[in-house]
């Protein structure tokens, strides 16, 4: 018996650790996208879009792995709890990787056009983005509610950011229109970033699921969307 | 934080030599590799909740006591690390404590350093015993530039019936920043000094030439001079201490002080000039409080720089507020200082970008305002180290709160789990 229970306890301990393997990637991911973007180069936009197929390959294995033990353990409580935000925060992973992945297929196009200052924002939001993501898997491996709770509170910096950053881009398309073609790939990947943020927001409310066994509520602080009023300035 | 207790074990100080040359390891982690015979085996931790106990620790033969190769390990300042096969971390020394702050027994490695680089490279030592060297960086509280070498202890003997890996981290920030900062200091500096250096020649050649004999254009420009040069003084005095904190900044400071005593005397200090400048400074914090870790002078200049900046931006009759910020569920377990200004207030589309070096909302007002456009960066990184966050409300025409929000200190008064929502 007590070689099972042992047995179970290394079951719970390699899943999670994937998940900090899979956050690790997906920090690289989004950082390099966002260096292809500044540094328009596309050899390492290739890179990142080649990169994002291992993250695919480990969601799929971490989802193997928990059906495997939830059907052969069938845990309860806290272990299943444990076991049910592996495989929603490696979902949630996957798509951040996905975004990253998209935002470097930009960068692709964007390497050979003429370069634009607005770039230097959206690198900066892209930035404060990876802070958070880097945030909420230290929050998961510490299994750190507060800093949980924290994250999720943030976000709507995060929002706040891309409604100036569209403010910028939309003005910056009116003034020159062969600048709309750039514009709309930036305006995506402050877009791609923005999601990125609320999915950053979803390991945050996991963390707090494992550890309470609470949801964190739906009344998260969101930055309202940006009107179009300034245009009429 | 759990600190692990190896019972029992054995050092094998003549088998040191022949190691180093057996590993192949370089000098540091094979003398490490040696003094850990007596651990490994043996490191029983006292929190792992089902980890077969190493075997080897019965047969290892004591030839000295083991608490010379564990005070050898614990002194060494390098972060040691020893990971089983199945990637869980069986042995840390108490510089790996300090350098990676989720470190808990039994916990797998993936949790203390996830960059894929270190992730895959471990799991390749593991696999094939060759010795791997990966540069990565990481994020905790600061960005962190590290270098870790991995080596094999092989099985058997002293090392337990499984060959483990063994980890040893150093840690290049320092390098890698003092690198970044020259590069940047020479492109910001230059950039901003070029202007005001202009107006000095420019004024330099007029009273070389035309106007020689004018004795009243003597004295204007002779003034304006006089006002660009100090423009340039304080300018070369905030990059500089730019610089000092962005050296420290990925140290913690260890001191404690009471948030709201520093930041009246910051205030207090200020009121000269608050009456020269012809604004209200009302300073409604009192000494006490909470205690912050922190250092004193870079708190104090936090303060100085806010109120700075809401006197000066307020203009003649303004009312500055130094006040204690109620608790925010967005800032749980930190405490907040504000400083509130009846000034213009700033657009929204500004205010993410204020701490940015040489931001200006309007660069004409800040210049004849004799700002720098560093005061708020020189503030955010001061945060930066002491992990802090600066939070700015604001809007137009009705003022604007700058909130310093500090980690309250583990010993503080009042320490409080946090405001969690409820379902």
């Amino acid at each position: 018996m007590a070689h099972i229970v042992s047995a179970f306890d290394e079951d719970l301990v390699q899943i999670q650790a994937r998940i900090s393997e899979m956050g690790g990637l997906c920090e690289e991911l989004l950082s390099k996208a966002l260096e292809s973007v500044q540094s328009r180069d596309p050899v390492l936009a290739r890179q990142v879009i080649e990169r994002d197929k291992a993250l695919d390959a480990m969601e799929m294995a971490l989802e193997e792995s928990a059906v495997k033990v939830i059907a052969l353990r069938q845990p309860v409580a806290a272990d299943l709890r444990v076991l049910i935000a592996a495989m929603k925060i490696a979902s949630t992973l996957e798509r951040i990787g996905d975004l990253a992945k998209n935002i470097a297929k930009r960068a692709i196009p964007l390497s050979s056009a003429k370069p634009v200052r607005l770039t230097t924002s959206i690198v900066r939001m892209g930035r404060q983005t990876l802070t958070q993501l880097s945030d909420v898997l230290n929050a998961h491996a510490s299994r750190d509610v507060d800093l949980a709770v924290q994250i999720w509170n943030q976000d709507y910096e995060i929002d706040e950011l891309y409604n100036a950053i569209f403010r910028e881009v939309v003005t910056y398309m009116v003034e020159d229109s062969r600048l709309i073609g750039v514009g709309a790939q930036l305006m995506f990947i402050a877009k791609n970033l923005e999601r990125i943020g609320d999915h950053t927001t979803h390991v945050a409310e996991m963390v707090h699921y494992i550890v309470t066994g609470k949801n964190l509520g739906d009344d998260r602080p969101k930055g309202e969307p940006q009107g179009l009023e300034f245009l009429t300035d | 934080m759990a600190r692990w207790v190896p019972f029992g074990g054995a050092v094998l100080v003549g088998a040191l030599a022949a190691l180093a040359s057996a590993l192949a390891l370089p000098p540091l982690l094979a003398f490490a590799a040696g003094a850990l015979v007596g651990l490994v085996g043996a490191a029983v931790l006292a929190r792992e909740p089902a980890g077969p106990v190493p075997a080897a620790a019965q047969g290892a033969k004591a030839t000295m006591p083991s608490t010379f190769g564990r005070a050898l390990i614990e002194k060494l300042p390098t972060p040691l690390l020893v990971i089983s096969r199945t990637g869980r971390v069986s042995y840390a020394n108490p510089a790996a404590a300090d350098a990676l702050p989720r470190l808990e027994a039994g916990a797998h490695f993936a949790h203390l350093i996830r960059v894929p680089a270190f992730v895959e490279a471990v799991g390749a030592t593991l696999a094939d015993g060759e010795e791997r060297r990966v540069r990565f960086s990481t994020r905790q509280d600061q960005e962190r530039f590290l270098e870790a070498r991995i080596g094999l202890l092989p099985p058997g003997d002293a090392f337990g019936p499984e060959a483990q890996g063994i980890v040893q981290i150093e840690d290049r920030t320092d390098q890698r920043r003092a690198e970044q900062l020259r590069s940047d200091f020479i492109a910001n500096a230059s950039h901003e000094l070029r202007t005001p250096l202009a107006s000095i020649i420019g004024y330099i050649e007029t009273l070389q030439h035309h106007a020689r004999e004018d004795p009243d254009a003597r004295e204007r420009f002779l003034a304006i001079m006089a006002r660009e040069a100090g423009r340039m003084q304080r300018l070369v005095d905030d990059l500089m201490s730019l610089s000092r904190i962005e050296m420290t900044e990925h140290v913690r400071p260890a001191e404690e002080w009471s948030l709201t005593e520093i930041a009246a005397e910051s205030a207090a200090a200020l009121l000269p000039v608050a009456r020269r400048q012809g604004v209200t400074l009302a300073i409604e914090v009192a000494a006490g409080g909470v205690r912050v870790r922190g250092d004193r002078d870079q708190l104090g200049q936090v303060f100085t720089n806010l109120i700075d900046n809401a006197m000066k931006y307020g203009g003649a009759g303004a009312v500055v507020r130094v006040v204690e910020a109620a608790p925010a569920r967005a800032h749980p377990n930190r405490v907040g200082v504000t400083v509130e200004d009846s000034g213009p207030g700033i657009a929204r589309e500004h205010i993410h970008r204020l701490t940015e070096r040489f931001y200006r909302v309007s660069a004409s007002s800040s210049r004849d305002k004799g700002g720098t456009g560093l005061g708020l960066a020189i503030v955010k990184h001061i945060l930066n180290r002491h992990g802090g966050r600066l939070e700015i409300a604001s809007e137009p025409g009705k003022g604007s709160a700058f909130t310093v929000w500090l980690p309250r200190s583990e010993g503080g008064e009042g320490a409080a789990a946090g405001d969690v929502p409820e379902g």
